[in-house]
């Protein structure tokens, strides 16, 4: 099997598969945000800045940020996921916690914490680029200070192509090389906040795979404004 | 020359190109990047001359001296009462500023405030770190009695006042209700059964419709239809 | 507990009217949509008025317990998503979502809803798993009521997958449905005051002395329940409770078609 389309039907190699983006769907929270691509959804939550408990982890020159990802037990393609978290978890919630934090200020809030808990009811791959881009609409939308919005997905290569926004199966290809890099963009300055790579890849070609996604990201920053300007109804 | 990319009034989100050039002069929640102005938070626009700035329409309440603002007694220390004020900080009632009483050494200090007791308090201090300091010296300052208190965005509290207290003068009008509104956004509320539910309802209103002009007209519709 | 909160609701109360406007046995507006998850073999979405969760349904191969060799396993766990609310946080379960979650496997459980020896693949080696987890979204009250009508109507929309004897396919679902022999449906009825009320919002739950949750089968069979809170109830007190949650459990039913 020669990998010469995309598997779903997309009708290029830079296509995304289909989003929606939503601001304000979780009223107990300070902020909120909902991404799907494809059958990737992720809901993002913002709580605070509130106090920090336990004391010593206050930074009294700035509020701190936390992320918290946690699929679902019944969000993964195999058996359930038990909760709780685990590695992969942990360390996925401390480079959504990197990716976002170039553009926040909170130094208008020592001592305090920003949460952004993310939750995914289904996933199929790109889950972390996913929750990121649900985070920055959630903060967004919790009226936190930023310089800009974060747009996140993932780029790679399946065989001699290089693509956007790998699903599963494309992930899962077996004929060739598969190289999966997640990336995060600030779309103004053109600066990468997360860039991770697993499988194998040509300098040549992982270059073409970050300029592909830069040129994509512009689609995923225009969802995210409408959906922050469409909670408060375009009043045009 | 200078470009303004917006009207006045929009809704921006961060990052958002407000004007180029640099003939404007980038305002609250907004920054200069270059020659370009941007949005730093989500709001709503305002042109003003040459400044360009924000009016939030998100973000929890940040404390400032000299506002009236409605907390809730959280925990009884060795020298007063800490009171939650709906934003990220506690603020502390020293024994000096709860009451002008004369309090015994050892005293129990709940006959004054209890946990969970509701007060109508000021902001006296906010030191850089964020200690909050509140009094209950002033007028209306005042423990709460009986009622409901509900939050609302704090943004969204001079709305809910109005123009010289406007708005809220006319949802107290027409429902008969008691309502005190913090800066904070907690809002306190008593009356009639029936009349609270509409004074809150026409509350609700206001904050999802903030960002809208015309809206004292809406809410007066609203409670005339509602109280006849 | 806030008292001041409890009398003035108890005032509104007296008048037959709640702080929303509601009649004191009126639930908000309920809906339940099902098959919301690809990734499970179930899943159902309820939304209580502002109260939002959803339950998902996952199969899997599990080794029998010992003292039921040829019975399969069935498990509910619930997870109080601090996503969902200032009040919940990270860590393992606590005591609220230990409550919800062992009530309402009691009502699947005792109405016989999963006759367990149907999922008994190879008596003492082999059984189907039945694992709901069932995930806050938004807390604004009752998501006791809202988990236990989740669970069943993502209990209905379940679907084994392939399995051809050592490995579950999970990629391909199959047609073959989860029979379910009984259709639990639990309802809260509050006490606050010498007042019944059902589907408290948040701020009305702040407030209560006792609850009953009761489960009902199809036929009005009470097959589980639990009293909570830290007030008493006298008999009469109890036989209108349940009087209560049993209206309220064949309106709910209606709701899952």
């Amino acid at each position: 099997m020669t990998y010469d389309k995309r598997f779903d039907g997309r009708k290029s190699f830079d296509e995304l598969r289909p989003m929606e983006a939503k601001a304000g769907i979780i009223k107990s929270a300070d902020g909120s945000g909902f991404f799907k691509i494809g059958k990737t959804e992720a809901i993002a939550a913002v709580y605070g800045p509130r106090t920090l408990h336990p004391r010593f982890l206050q930074d009294s020159s700035t509020g701190i940020l936390r992320c918290h990802y946690n699929m679902m037990p019944f969000s993964g393609c195999g058996s359930r996921i038990r909760p709780g978290g685990n590695r992969r978890s942990k360390e996925i919630s401390m480079v959504m916690k990197n990716a976002l934090l170039p553009v926040l200020d909170l130094k208008a809030f020592p001592n305090s914490v920003v949460d952004v808990f993310v939750e995914y009811p289904q996933t199929d791959a790109g889950s972390r680029c996913a929750g990121i881009t649900a985070a920055s609409i959630a903060l967004a939308d919790a009226g936190i200070t930023m310089t800009d919005l974060v747009c996140s997905v993932a780029v790679g290569r399946v065989d001699d192509k290089v693509a956007a926004d790998l699903n599963y199966d494309e992930e899962a290809y077996e004929d060739g090389p598969v190289a999966d890099i997640p990336i995060a963009m600030l779309p103004n300055k053109k600066t990468f906040t997360l860039l991770q790579m697993d499988g194998e890849i040509p300098k040549d070609m992982f270059m073409d795979a970050l300029k592909m996604g830069l040129k994509v990201c512009d689609q995923i920053k225009e969802l995210q404004v409408k959906a922050l300007k469409d909670k408060y109804g375009e009043k045009k | 020359m200078g470009n303004i990319k917006i009207n006045d009034r929009d809704i921006v989100v961060p990052g958002e190109t407000l004007a180029e050039g640099m003939d404007f002069v980038p305002g609250f929640g907004t920054y200069r990047d270059g020659e370009n102005i941007i949005a730093k938070n989500l709001g709503l626009s305002s042109i003003r001359g040459k400044v360009i700035k924000l009016i939030p329409l998100a973000g929890r309440y940040y404390p400032k001296n000299g506002d009236v603002i409605i907390g809730r007694v959280q925990d009884i220390m060795l020298g007063g009462w800490m009171i939650g004020i709906n934003c990220a900080y506690h603020s502390m009632l020293s024994m000096k500023e709860g009451t002008s009483e004369f309090i015994e050494r050892g005293a129990d200090l709940t006959q004054y405030f209890k946990i969970g007791d509701y007060v109508v308090t000021k902001v006296m201090n906010v030191t850089t770190q964020k200690l909050v300091d509140v009094t209950m010296k002033g007028p209306g300052l005042r423990k709460l009695q009986g009622g409901q208190v509900f939050a609302i965005n704090s943004n969204k509290v001079p709305r809910v006042i109005g123009k010289n207290g406007s708005m809220i003068q006319a949802i107290k009008d027409a429902t008969g209700c008691q309502i005190t509104v913090g800066q904070n956004g907690f809002i306190w509320l008593k009356g009639e059964p029936a009349k609270e539910i509409i004074a809150r309802e026409a509350i609700d209103i206001i904050e999802k419709n903030s960002h809208v002009s015309g809206l004292t007209e809406k809410i007066k519709g609203f409670l005339g239809n509602q109280v006849k | 507990m806030n008292a001041e909160l409890r009398d003035h609701l108890i005032k509104a109360l007296d008048k037959g009217i709640r702080f929303d406007g509601r009649k004191p046995d009126e639930f908000r507006k309920v809906t339940v949509e099902t098959d919301i998850t690809r990734n499970a073999e179930g899943s159902a979405r309820v939304k209580i008025g502002d109260t939002e969760l959803i339950c998902g349904v996952k199969m899997g191969m599990d080794k029998p317990y010992p003292d039921s060799p040829d019975k399969g396993n069935l498990m509910v766990n619930v997870e109080l998503l601090p996503l969902s609310s200032p009040r919940f946080e990270t860590g393992p379960p606590g005591l609220e979502a230990i409550e919800m979650a062992r009530v309402i496997d009691r009502g699947i459980r005792e109405s016989g809803a999963i006759d367990v020896k149907n999922l008994c693949v190879e008596a003492g080696e082999k059984v189907w798993g039945v694992a709901l987890d069932i995930c806050t979204l938004n807390d604004d009250g009752n998501l006791h009521d809202a988990g236990s009508l989740a669970a069943i109507a993502a209990l209905k929309s379940t679907r084994y997958p392939a399995f051809d004897g050592t490995e579950v396919d999970y990629k391909t679902h199959t047609d073959e449905k989860l029979p379910l022999s009984a259709e639990p449906i639990e309802v809260t009825v509050y006490m606050i005051g010498s007042h019944l009320l059902v589907d408290p919002t948040a701020q009305e739950q702040e407030c209560y002395d006792s609850r009953i949750t009761v489960a009902f089968s199809e036929d009005g069979t009470i097959v589980a329940m639990q009293k909570g809170g830290m007030g008493e109830l006298s008999i009469e007190d109890i036989e209108k409770m349940i009087d209560l949650a049993l209206k309220k459990s064949v309106e709910l039913r209606k709701l899952l078609g």
